[in-house]
C-alpha cells in the first residue's frame, strides 16, 4: 500500500472579486499519477501555484511526507522535491539547451559535467536531446523535453505537469506517457493537469475534479466514461453542435502550390500548399502549434503577400492583394492571438470594430471615420453574440478570454463574408462560449459561406468539419471527408505520414 | 509592501492631474537643486515661473511666450504623431537647422530683390528642407531597417557642421566686416518673418503652430491616417492585420515631423533670430521632445506644454542674468520636469496597493 | 599639404587615447543592453562623470579620487533612469532623453566654477627602455593608465558574459524577462545593477575626457560621444570584442581628421568634423542591411517594459 506523499487540506485562495480555490482537499500517493481536471477558470492553476510556492494560501494547509509544507517561493518547493513543467515554457531561445537547464537549477555543476548528465538522463527516459543546440531551433516537443529534463535532474518526488500535451503530436504523447510511467515505477508521483479526458483515462489512476474553485469529486477515471467526467467538470449536460451536411458547392477559394520561406529566424516555411475550398463547407485543418498555422493564415488574410495566382478567389488571383482589398471581396480572417493581433488590447471595442469592418460596413468616407456607425455595429455584435461587457466603450483587454473571442468571431461573421478563415476559434474559451462559437460557424456555412478552421483541438474538428486536412511542418495533406478518418489516422497525418 | 495593479482602463483623473503634479514637483525639486548650489530657491523659482508673466517687465516677456512657444509647439506636434506610432524622430534639431538653411539660403540668394512671392517660397522651402533631412532616416529605416533614433541623431551633428560651414562660407555676409554669419534677414523686408501685430509676439510661425494643433487633432480623432498611427503604436501586430503598410507610415511620420521642424527653423531664422550663424540653433528640437511627452502626445496638451516650456526658457534667461546661472542649467530643470512626469504617469495606468508580502506570478 | 607629416605610430597611439572615453562608455552600455535595457542617457551620464571627476580631482589634487567620483556620479545619475524604468515602468526612450538633458544641465551648473582650471596630471606609464622601443613602445607601453584600464575592463566584461553564472543570468534576463522571472531570478535587481554599471563606466569615460584626453572642463564637452557609444554597441552586434574594434575605429576617424587638418589637407574643417557621424550612419546601415545575422545577437527583450505583477 503506497503512502501519502502530499496531503492538501482545506486550501482556500481569494482574489478581489473571485474565489479561485474554495476549501479544496485531496491526497496524492507516492508513485501515483494523479489528474487534476477542470475547465478554464476552475482553479487548477491557482491550486498548483500554491503547491509550487508561487502563491500563498489564505486558509488551509499542506503536508509533504507527513510534515507541514509551506513553501515561500519556488526555490523552497524545489528544495523539498517538487518540480513543475509549465504550460508556457520558460526557455531562452538564443541560449543552448545546457545553458537553459543550468538557469533552471540552483547549483548547476560545471558545464562539461552538466552536458554529460543531460545526455545520460535524456537517454534513460527516452527523451533524446543535444545539450549544445540552441533552444530556438527545437520543436515544441523537444522544448518540452528540455523542461522535463531540467526537472528530472533535480530528482523530484512530485512532478507537476500543466497541460503537457497541448503542443505534442499523438506519437510524442505516447513517448511522454512512457516516460511518465517509468517515473511512476521508480516511485515519483505525478500531478497531471489537463482537460483532455481521453488521455487522462489512459494515463491516470486517480482524478480530482475542480469546478468554480471547489472540489467536485475524486475518482478513478478509468472507471468513468469521458462524458461522465466532462459533465462533472461542467456541471450539466453539454450541448454539442449539430453539423449540417451539405453538398459541396463551387470552389470559392483555392491555394495552388503556395510556398513561403520562413518569415523569422524561428518560423516555419510553407511548402507547396494546395487546397480547394467549396461553398457551404468547413475545411478543418488540424495540426500541432508551430507547423505553419500562423504563416498560412497570414498568407490567406493578406498580411503576407505572395505571387498573385498562388491564391485564387473565385478563380481570380488574390495572392498580391492587401488585407482590405481581400475584405472588400469578402475574404475575412480571425488570427489565433485575440489580444494583440485580432484586437488591440488597449483600444476599445468600437475602435477594434473599425479595425476590420471599415471596408465592409462603410465606416469610412473619403478617409474620415464614422464613429457613430462603428458604435452601432459594435453594439450589434455585443447583442447578437452575447458578449458580456459593460458596453462598446470597454477596452479589449478588460474582456474575459471567452467574451473577447465571441466578439472577434462575431465581428467577422456579422460582416457577411464569403470566406472566413479562423485560427484556433475556441482555445482557452469556456465550454458554453465554445459551443456558441462553433454553432455560429455552422450557421454561417448554412447561409452559403465557406470556412477554414485551423485548430489543434481534434475533437472540435471532428465535430464541425466537412472535410479534413493535416498541416505538418508546413505541408498540407490532401483534404478528405471527415467521416473517413479515425483518430489514429489523424495522429499519423499530424506526425507527417503520407495520407 | 507596495504592489502595482494594472487598472482595467486608464484613469482619466490622473491623466489630467499628472502633468500638474509633475510641474509642482519640479518646482520643489528645482528649488532644492538651486539651494544646493548656493542660490535662494524661492527667488529662483519666482524668477523662472512668476516673473515672466507678472513682473514689471512682463509686457516684454509675455509675447516671448508665443515667440519661444511656437517653434516648440510646431515641432512637438510633428514629433507626437511619430511617437504615437512608435517612430522615434530624435533628430528634429537637425531638420530644424536644414529647414532654416533652405529658407534663408533662398532669401539670401535673391537679395536685394523685393517681392511678395519670396516669403511664401521660403515657407515651402523650409518645410521641404526639413522633410528631405528627415527622409534620410526614413528611407534607411524602410529599406534597411536601420534604427531611426541613431541615424536622425547623428544627422543633427552633421547639420550643425553644415550650419557652421554656411555661416563661415557660402552664406557669409560680404558686407559683414569679416565677422562670421549671414546678413540679417530682419532687415530684408520680403524675407522678414515679422510680427503681425507689433508687440504681440504673433508672427507667421505662431499662426502655423495653431493651425498645426487643430490639424493634428482632427487627423488623430477623425481621420483614417490618425487611426492608423494610433493603432501602429498600440499594437503593431494588429496594425499589420488591419493592413497598414508600415513603411508608408514611417515615411509620413518622419516626413511630416521633419517638415514641421524645418518650418519652425525657417520661421525662426527669418524672424526672432534673423541671422545664419553658429549659435542659431538653441536646442528647440530636443526640448520639443519633452514638450511632446509633457503634452502626453495630445495636440491640445502639447499646446499648453509648449507654453509652459517657453516659460521656463524665458525664466532661465532671466535667471542667467540676475542670478548668474549658466544658460545650460535650465536644461537640468527641463530634464527634471520630464522625470517627474514619467514618474507620476504611472498612476494613470496602475493602482498602488498595500499587500502583505507575497510572491505572485 | 604634406601627408608625410603624419606619423603612423603616433597616429595609432593617439587613436588609443582618443578612443578610451567612448570605449568605456560603450562597454558599459553593452552590459546594460545585454540585460534588455536601452539607455539613451549615456551622454548625460558621461558629462556628469566628466565634471564630477574634474571637480574631485581639482579639489583633492588626486586624479584617482577624481575617477572614483566620476564613476559614482555616473552611477548615481543612472539610478534615476533605473528607478523610472524599473519601478515606474516608464518609457525607456523618454527616460533616457530626460537623463541626457538633465545631465547636460546639471553638469553645466556644477561646472560653472571650474572653467579654465587645469586638473592634476594623470599617471602615465613610463617603463625604462621598454617604452622607448620604436613603434611598439609608444603604442603599447607609454600610455596613460586609463587606456590600460579600459582594455582590462573590456576583457573582464567578455569573460563575465561568457563564463560566469552571473553573466548567464544577465543574458537570460535580456533574452526573456518573463522566462527569467518565472525561474525565480530577480529581473529588476539584475537590471538595476547593469544600469548602474553602465552609469559608472560612462562616468569613467567622461572623466577620461576631462582629465586625460582634453584635459579641461567645458560645458557640453562630450559633444555627442555618448551617442556614438550607443552606435558602437549596435555596430558591435553586442559583442565585447567588437566594441573594442568599433571604439578604435571611431577614435581613429576623429584623430585622422585632426591629423589631416594639421597636414594642411584643404577640406574645410566642418566636413572633416562631420565624418565620424557620417561613418556611424554608414556602419549602422551596413549592420541593419545584414539583418539575419545581427538581429539574432540583439537581446530579444531589448527596450520592452517588464512588469512582474499581473
Amino acid at each position: 500500500m503506497s503512502q501519502t506523499l502530499l496531503q492538501i487540506d482545506g486550501l482556500t485562495k481569494s482574489y478581489p472579486g473571485v474565489t479561485a480555490n474554495d476549501n479544496v482537499s485531496f491526497k496524492i500517493k507516492s508513485g501515483e499519477i494523479h489528474a487534476l481536471l477542470g475547465e478554464n477558470g476552475a482553479g487548477k492553476s491557482t491550486l498548483v501555484k500554491m503547491i509550487y510556492g508561487l502563491v500563498r494560501p489564505d486558509k488551509g494547509n499542506m503536508k509533504l511526507d507527513d510534515e507541514s509544507f509551506k513553501p515561500l517561493e519556488p526555490r523552497a518547493a524545489r528544495a523539498s522535491g517538487i518540480a513543475m513543467v509549465f504550460q508556457h515554457f520558460s526557455l531562452f531561445e538564443a541560449l543552448s539547451v545546457a545553458e537553459n537547464i543550468a538557469l533552471g537549477m540552483e547549483n548547476p555543476p560545471k558545464s562539461s559535467t552538466l552536458s554529460i548528465r543531460i545526455t545520460e538522463v535524456s537517454l534513460t527516459y527516452g527523451l533524446p536531446l543535444d545539450p549544445e543546440r540552441l533552444v530556438g531551433d527545437l520543436s515544441a516537443g523537444e522544448r518540452q523535453r528540455v523542461e522535463i529534463i531540467r526537472c528530472l535532474l533535480q530528482e523530484p518526488k512530485l512532478l507537476i505537469m500543466d497541460e503537457p500535451t497541448s503542443v505534442l503530436t499523438p506519437q510524442e504523447v505516447t513517448t511522454l506517457f512512457t516516460t511518465l510511467k517509468k517515473l511512476k515505477s521508480e516511485g515519483t508521483s505525478i500531478l497531471y493537469i489537463s482537460h483532455k479526458l481521453e488521455e487522462i483515462r489512459t494515463l491516470c489512476e486517480t482524478a480530482t475534479i475542480l469546478r468554480n474553485g471547489k472540489k467536485v469529486a475524486t475518482c478513478d477515471p478509468r472507471q468513468k466514461s469521458a462524458r461522465e467526467l466532462a459533465e462533472m467538470m461542467v456541471g450539466g449536460t453539454l450541448n454539442s453542435a449539430k453539423p449540417k451536411k451539405l453538398k459541396l458547392g463551387k470552389v470559392v477559394l483555392e491555394a495552388a502550390g503556395l510556398s513561403l520561406p520562413p518569415q523569422s529566424a524561428f518560423g516555419t516555411s510553407l511548402k507547396n500548399i494546395s487546397f480547394q475550398l467549396h461553398q457551404g463547407e468547413i475545411l478543418g485543418i488540424g495540426g500541432v502549434a508551430g507547423n505553419g498555422q500562423d504563416e498560412l493564415l497570414a498568407c490567406l488574410s493578406g498580411e503576407v503577400l505572395t505571387t498573385p495566382n498562388k491564391i485564387l478567389f473565385n478563380s481570380n488571383p488574390m495572392g498580391h492583394m492587401t488585407p482590405n482589398e481581400r475584405r472588400a471581396l469578402g475574404v475575412l480572417a480571425a488570427p489565433e492571438e485575440r489580444l494583440g493581433h485580432a484586437a488591440a488590447p488597449d483600444m476599445d471595442l468600437i475602435e477594434n470594430s473599425m479595425l476590420t469592418a471599415m471596408v465592409r460596413k462603410n465606416l469610412s468616407n473619403a478617409g474620415f471615420l464614422n464613429w457613430q456607425r462603428a458604435k452601432a455595429f459594435t453594439q450589434t455584435i455585443i447583442d447578437e453574440f452575447d458578449v458580456r461587457t459593460p458596453g462598446p466603450q470597454s477596452i479589449a483587454r478588460s474582456l474575459s478570454g471567452g467574451n473577447l473571442q465571441k466578439y472577434v468571431i462575431g465581428r467577422e461573421v456579422l460582416q457577411d463574408p464569403d470566406v472566413l478563415i479562423v485560427n484556433q476559434p475556441t482555445w482557452g474559451v469556456d465550454a458554453a462560449a465554445a459551443a456558441a462559437i462553433r454553432q455560429s460557424l455552422l450557421d454561417l456555412v448554412g447561409k452559403g459561406a465557406a470556412i477554414i478552421v485551423i485548430s489543434q483541438d481534434l475533437d472540435e474538428l471532428m465535430e464541425i468539419s466537412t472535410r479534413f486536412s493535416a498541416l505538418n511542418n508546413g505541408k498540407l495533406s490532401v483534404a478528405q471527408p471527415m467521416a473517413k478518418f479515425s483518430l489514429d489516422e489523424i495522429g499519423l497525418l499530424l506526425g507527417g505520414a503520407d495520407a | 509592501m507596495l504592489r502595482l495593479e494594472k487598472r482595467p482602463s486608464p484613469s482619466r483623473t490622473w491623466a489630467y492631474l499628472a502633468p500638474v503634479l509633475a510641474v509642482i514637483a519640479t518646482m520643489i525639486g528645482g528649488g532644492v537643486m538651486f539651494a544646493l548650489l548656493g542660490k535662494d530657491p524661492f527667488e529662483a523659482i519666482r524668477i523662472i515661473f512668476y516673473d515672466p508673466l507678472f513682473s514689471e517687465f512682463a509686457w516684454y516677456y509675455r509675447p516671448q511666450l508665443l515667440i519661444k512657444g511656437a517653434p516648440l509647439i510646431l515641432i512637438a506636434i510633428g514629433l507626437s504623431m511619430g511617437f504615437r506610432a512608435g517612430i522615434w524622430n530624435i533628430g528634429a534639431e537637425g531638420q530644424y537647422i536644414i529647414g532654416a538653411l533652405f529658407g534663408a539660403g533662398f532669401a539670401l540668394a535673391l537679395y536685394p530683390t523685393e517681392s511678395p512671392f519670396i516669403f511664401p517660397s521660403m515657407i515651402v522651402l523650409g518645410a521641404l528642407g526639413g522633410f528631405l533631412w528627415a527622409m534620410i532616416p526614413a528611407l534607411l529605416k524602410t529599406k534597411f531597417g536601420t534604427n531611426e533614433i541613431l541615424v536622425s541623431l547623428m544627422l543633427v551633428y552633421v547639420a550643425e557642421q553644415l550650419l557652421a560651414s554656411m555661416s563661415l562660407g557660402l552664406m557669409k555676409n560680404p558686407e559683414g566686416f569679416g565677422f562670421p554669419g549671414s546678413r540679417n534677414l530682419q532687415q530684408y523686408a520680403s524675407a522678414h518673418n515679422a510680427e503681425i501685430w507689433v508687440g504681440s509676439g504673433v508672427h507667421m510661425g505662431v499662426v502655423f503652430a495653431l493651425m498645426a494643433v487643430v490639424f493634428a487633432y482632427v487627423l488623430l480623432a477623425r481621420h483614417q491616417l490618425g487611426f492608423h498611427i494610433r493603432l501602429t503604436g498600440e499594437s503593431p501586430k494588429a496594425a499589420r492585420f488591419e493592413g497598414i503598410n508600415p513603411n508608408r507610415l514611417v515615411i509620413f511620420c518622419l516626413g511630416s515631423s521633419g517638415a514641421l521642424a524645418g518650418l519652425a527653423g525657417m520661421f525662426e531664422i527669418a524672424g526672432p533670430s534673423g541671422q545664419v550663424n553658429i549659435a542659431f540653433n538653441s536646442g528647440y528640437g530636443f526640448t520639443a521632445i519633452i514638450v511632446a511627452f509633457l503634452g502626453r502626445l495630445n495636440p491640445f496638451g502639447i499646446f499648453l506644454a509648449g507654453l509652459l516650456m517657453a516659460l521656463t526658457y524665458i525664466g532661465g534667461e532671466i535667471a542667467q542674468s540676475s542670478l548668474g546661472l549658466p544658460a545650460a542649467s535650465i536644461q537640468a530643470f527641463q530634464g527634471m520636469l520630464l522625470f517627474f512626469l514619467l514618474a507620476v504617469d504611472l498612476l494613470t495606468n496602475f493602482k498602488i496597493r498595500w499587500a502583505k508580502a507575497e510572491v505572485t506570478l | 599639404m604634406d601627408l608625410s607629416a603624419i606619423n603612423p605610430t603616433l597616429l595609432v597611439a593617439s587613436l588609443m587615447v582618443a578612443s578610451t572615453p567612448i570605449l568605456l562608455a560603450a562597454i558599459g552600455e553593452l552590459v546594460v543592453e545585454k540585460s534588455g535595457i536601452l539607455n539613451l542617457g549615456v551622454e548625460g551620464m558621461m558629462i556628469i562623470g566628466a565634471i564630477c571627476g574634474f571637480a574631485a580631482a581639482v579639489v583633492t589634487g588626486s586624479p584617482m579620487i577624481g575617477f572614483l567620483c566620476a564613476a559614482i556620479g555616473g552611477a548615481s545619475v543612472s539610478l534615476i533612469f533605473a528607478v523610472l524604468t524599473q519601478y515606474f515602468l516608464s518609457n525607456q526612450v523618454a527616460s533616457g532623453l530626460a537623463l541626457t538633458l538633465f545631465g547636460l544641465g546639471l553638469s553645466a551648473m556644477i561646472g560653472q566654477s571650474y572653467v579654465g582650471i587645469k586638473p592634476p596630471t594623470t599617471y602615465k606609464l613610463a617603463l625604462p627602455l621598454i617604452s622607448d622601443i620604436p613603434i611598439l613602445g609608444p603604442i603599447l607601453f607609454s600610455h596613460d593608465f586609463t587606456v590600460y584600464a579600459a582594455l582590462v575592463l573590456v576583457f573582464g566584461v567578455w569573460w563575465f558574459l561568457k563564463y560566469t553564472r552571473g553573466g548567464l543570468i544577465l543574458r537570460a534576463v535580456g533574452e526573456s524577462h518573463d522566462a527569467a522571472h518565472a525561474l525565480g531570478y530577480k529581473v529588476v535587481r539584475v537590471r538595476i545593477m547593469a544600469i548602474m554599471f553602465g552609469g559608472a563606466c560612462a562616468g569613467l569615460g567622461g572623466a577620461a575626457l576631462s582629465l586625460v584626453r582634453v584635459p579641461q572642463w567645458t560645458e557640453g564637452m562630450t559633444a555627442g560621444s555618448g551617442w556614438i557609444a550607443l552606435a558602437i554597441v549596435v555596430f558591435a552586434s553586442w559583442k565585447p570584442e567588437r566594441v573594442l574594434l568599433g571604439a578604435y575605429l571611431f577614435g581613429g576617424v576623429a584623430i585622422l581628421q585632426l591629423n589631416l587638418q594639421a597636414a594642411g589637407v584643404s577640406i574645410p574643417v566642418e566636413y572633416l568634423s562631420m565624418s565620424p557621424y557620417l561613418i556611424t550612419i554608414v556602419v549602422l546601415v551596413a549592420m541593419s542591411a545584414n539583418r539575419a545575422k545581427s538581429a539574432l545577437n540583439a537581446p530579444a527583450a531589448l527596450g520592452r517594459v517588464f512588469h512582474a505583477s499581473r
